[in-house]
């Protein structure tokens, strides 16, 4: 399969991985930009959410507001933070920002307004005070839709970094670019290649981290709710 | 405004190009997902199988799956091929799980009766299964096709017509309305889908309204 | 205890929940709340605990108006169990129990040893604690609720229809087990239910409401089957109340009459010889009743006695603590028409009879004990 020599011929060539613009250097960026901007999404997007799905005021403006984001196509808030904004590091990492906020947020609404209205009740009536409602009872029991939230908005911004490149900044996306403009095959595919693991392993990540902190209570009230 | 008008018919152009590389992955995608969704509804093996590895092509980044494309199955990095194949993959991906819930989700009561009066399982799932399926396959067909019509603007970077064409353009010539002027299309053209297949739900399934 | 004075709810869409509700709720006693839906029964009791805040009138809890406390302090000296327990899920069996005493700041370990002790009251096995609510059954799930409620050692319950999502048999076996917990705790207990006979079964009084939050009724329960206030009151109790006040009659007074009796192992011959009216009851070394045999079965039976051998028996009615329902029960299930009547180890003393229940019933009308 010569697609198959193509990748090991750049990605076993050992120039590509130093210097500035070598894998490491490309991956710690487009993580970095990963991170900051998922950190960001989450501390906007979680409080907004919890504090909607506790009170459940404002959701039906939230759900739509998600979907109509959802539809937003991801290379023209790209196009239009850089024309708003310039060039530089502050416009990809907005437009990041801005896709992922809705994910994270909708899945904290969805997964506090998922939970049984009885368990609420009861937690109040235990003599739980709102804050400790949300905290002790309603969060916990809602981690599985947030992590799913935070996940899907993880990958997102994982993809979405790659396009970044297009408009001029760091990270992976630059071996699409690059390649593509001086029509080496090769640099694109390898690039491609990588992204994807990278999508692939922060997933596995993300899967991994919400076992460890999920109540184990929650994963077989599931399976046991299905069945009934 | 005065740009929209002078460029309708580059914008129609567009348009068509557009509604077509997020219709084919649709409607191919929907062919696919069924049997698939079948399987998955039918065997426990078979929906373990399915549904994780439709979760890793979920994850595949959109760009680097349209890239990676002509160097595995040989297409010209042009072909709008490039665009169509992912979205359908993106679009299966989406539908099998939909699929499968809906299917597991159908009263076994209502399989044994249709069963007892004698149909025979191919026509009971054309005629009882998959229609008591439709109100979910539709929610998912709608999720599928405003993530599709979003993501088909990815295929301008690599070259393919679209409303993506009005984001390259407008970014290389710093042109604020051109990019704006796509959003909005874009936005506007999801929103049409979204509304269609609402009413074709509607449609196709009279009796989710009655005694409502 | 809990005092109703002059409550009136009414929600936010103009509906009143509850008009005008003066009731006061005995202290260490089961009061039940009972009525179809839409009578503010619930109400009344979310109430108590301030789940909801009465629109006018005073609640009182020992004497002190409930509107003067913070209301997640109040409910941590509340018990509150609810329908299908309303447990959290994500916190395993033991973690439930102890989610009072965390609150209230207890230190860790004594709040999970109190919660460990607590299932054994309720009877459930302490290997459960560590599981999480959705591993266990419906019944056992309500128990959990149950030890919840009682981790702080609340003088008073709440109990909102905590049963009424569980199967029959099984509803059967927790209202007992609350009995026989309320004989051990002697709590104020509010039970909310629609359903009439658990009412009567457990409430040593009983609140009777009627659709639009009106009190129609609030008696014992002997004396809201004797004498229901008006037709709502006297239909919603059922059709059978004649009978069932029955349960209410101590049968003390009844004569016991002569049962004749055979050991199993007996010969078809001797037991012939002892039947008296034509009927005996079979019964085993300690004298407990098996069964029957008759003239016209013994002609089938060759050589001995057994189990087998035997007609199966009525009901049977204890004379220590029997009433009149259970002794016409056993009257009337009996294959002979004759009752057996047991001691409280089970051992056969005699025989009642229908007429003997009925003359007994015509006595305590006399007596003024039935109400005419």
């Amino acid at each position: 399969m010569d697609f198959v020599s193509f990748l090991t011929s750049w990605l076993f060539d050992g120039t590509h991985w130093t210097g500035s613009d070598g894998v490491p250097a490309r991956l710690s960026e487009h993580l970095g930009y990963t991170a900051v901007a998922l950190a960001i999404a989450v501390a906007v997007g979680f409080p907004l959410g919890a504090a909607i799905g506790h009170t459940g005021r404002g959701g039906l403006i939230l759900v739509g507001a998600a979907n109509g984001l959802r539809a937003l196509p991801t290379l023209g808030v790209l196009t239009i933070v850089v024309g708003i904004a310039g060039i530089g590091l502050v416009p990809p990492i907005t437009a990041l920002i801005v896709l992922a906020i809705p994910p994270v947020m909708a899945g904290t609404y969805a997964g506090i307004r998922a939970i049984e209205p009885i368990t609420v009740d009861a937690a109040r009536g235990v003599g739980m005070r709102e804050w400790e409602v949300l905290l002790r009872v309603e969060i916990p029991n809602a981690l599985p839709l947030i992590f799913g939230g935070v996940r899907s908005a993880a990958l997102q911004v994982v993809s979405t970094a790659t396009i970044a490149a297009f408009v001029g900044v760091g990270g992976l996306g630059r071996y699409v670019f690059d390649g593509l403009a001086v029509q080496d095959y090769a640099q694109v595919a390898s690039g491609a290649v990588l992204v994807a693991a990278l999508a692939i392993i922060v997933d596995v990540l993300f899967i991994g981290l919400q076992r460890l902190v999920v109540s184990p209570g929650l994963t077989s009230a599931k399976s046991k709710g299905t069945s009934s | 405004m005065t740009w929209v008008f002078d460029h309708l018919g580059l914008l129609g152009g567009l348009t068509g190009t557009h509604v077509y590389l997020a219709l084919v992955p649709l409607v191919v995608g929907l062919v696919l997902a069924i049997p698939l969704g079948w399987l998955a509804s039918r065997s426990r093996p078979a929906r373990a199988v399915l549904l994780s590895v439709s979760g890793l092509l979920y994850t595949i980044p959109s760009l680097a799956l349209i890239v990676v494309l002509p160097g595995i199955i040989g297409t010209k990095i042009l072909d709008s091929v490039n665009v169509i194949i992912p979205l359908t993959i993106y679009t299966v991906a989406l539908l099998v799980r939909s699929i499968a819930d809906a299917l597991t989700s159908v009263p076994a009561t209502v399989v044994a009766a249709a069963t007892a009066i004698g149909y025979r399982p191919l026509r009971r799932f054309a005629s009882v299964e998959f229609p008591l399926a439709v109100p979910v396959v539709i929610a998912g067909l709608r999720v599928a096709a405003v993530s599709n019509i979003s993501l088909v603007s990815i295929g301008a970077l690599i070259g393919i017509s679209g409303y993506g064409v009005l984001f390259t353009d407008g970014f290389q010539l710093g042109f604020m309305t051109e990019i704006v002027v796509g959003v909005v299309a874009t936005l506007l053209l999801a929103l049409v889908a979204d509304a269609l297949l609402l009413l074709i739900g509607r449609l196709l399934t009279p009796w989710t309204r009655a005694g409502r | 205890m809990i005092e109703f004075q002059a409550v009136t709810k009414r929600f936010d869409d103009g509906t009143v929940a509850v008009d005008d509700l003066n009731l006061s709720v005995d202290p260490g006693r089961i009061t039940v709340f009972v009525g179809p839906s839409g009578c503010g029964k619930t109400t009344s009791l979310r109430m108590v605990n301030r789940m909801i805040d009465a629109t006018s009138g005073t609640i009182t809890v020992d004497g002190n108006d409930i509107r003067q406390s913070d209301p997640p302090l109040l409910r941590r000296g509340i018990g509150y169990v609810i329908q299908q327990a309303g447990l959290f899920p994500h916190r395993t069996v033991v973690d439930n129990v102890a989610t009072v005493p965390m609150l209230a700041g207890w230190p860790r370990h004594k709040a999970k040893k109190r919660a460990v002790e607590l299932l054994e009251t309720v009877g459930l096995p302490a290997e459960l604690g560590e599981k999480y609510p959705a591993q266990l059954s419906g019944g056992q799930q309500q128990r959990v609720g149950v030890a919840r409620a009682l981790a702080v050692d609340p003088p008073v319950l709440l109990m909102d229809e905590p049963f009424s999502a569980v199967d029959p048999v099984v509803r059967e076996g927790l209202q007992d087990e609350l009995l026989r917990l309320q004989d051990e705790l002697g709590k104020t207990i509010v039970f909310v239910t629609h359903d009439i006979d658990e009412a009567i079964k457990l409430g040593d009084k009983v609140a009777v409401f009627r659709t639009g939050g009106v009190l129609a009724q609030y008696d014992k329960p002997s004396e809201l089957l004797a004498r229901p206030a008006d037709n709502f009151v006297a239909s919603f109790v059922g059709r059978d109340r004649g009978y069932r006040a029955l349960g209410f009659l101590p049968a003390s007074g009844l004569p016991i009459g002569e049962l004749a009796t055979v050991e199993l192992g007996a010969t078809a011959v001797d037991a012939r010889s002892a039947l008296r009216d034509g009927w005996a009851v079979v019964v085993d070394g300690a004298r407990c009743p098996i069964g029957w045999v008759s003239e016209k079965h013994l002609a089938t039976v060759d050589g001995e006695i057994s189990r087998d051998s035997s007609l199966s028996g009525g009901s049977l009615y204890d004379v220590d603590n029997g009433s009149l329902r259970s002794a016409l029960d056993a009257a009337l299930s009996s294959p002979s028409a004759l009752g057996v009547a047991v001691d409280s180890t089970g051992a056969v003393v005699g025989s009642v009879t229908a007429d003997d229940v009925l003359s007994a019933l015509a006595a305590a009308r006399t007596a003024g004990e039935v109400p005419q």
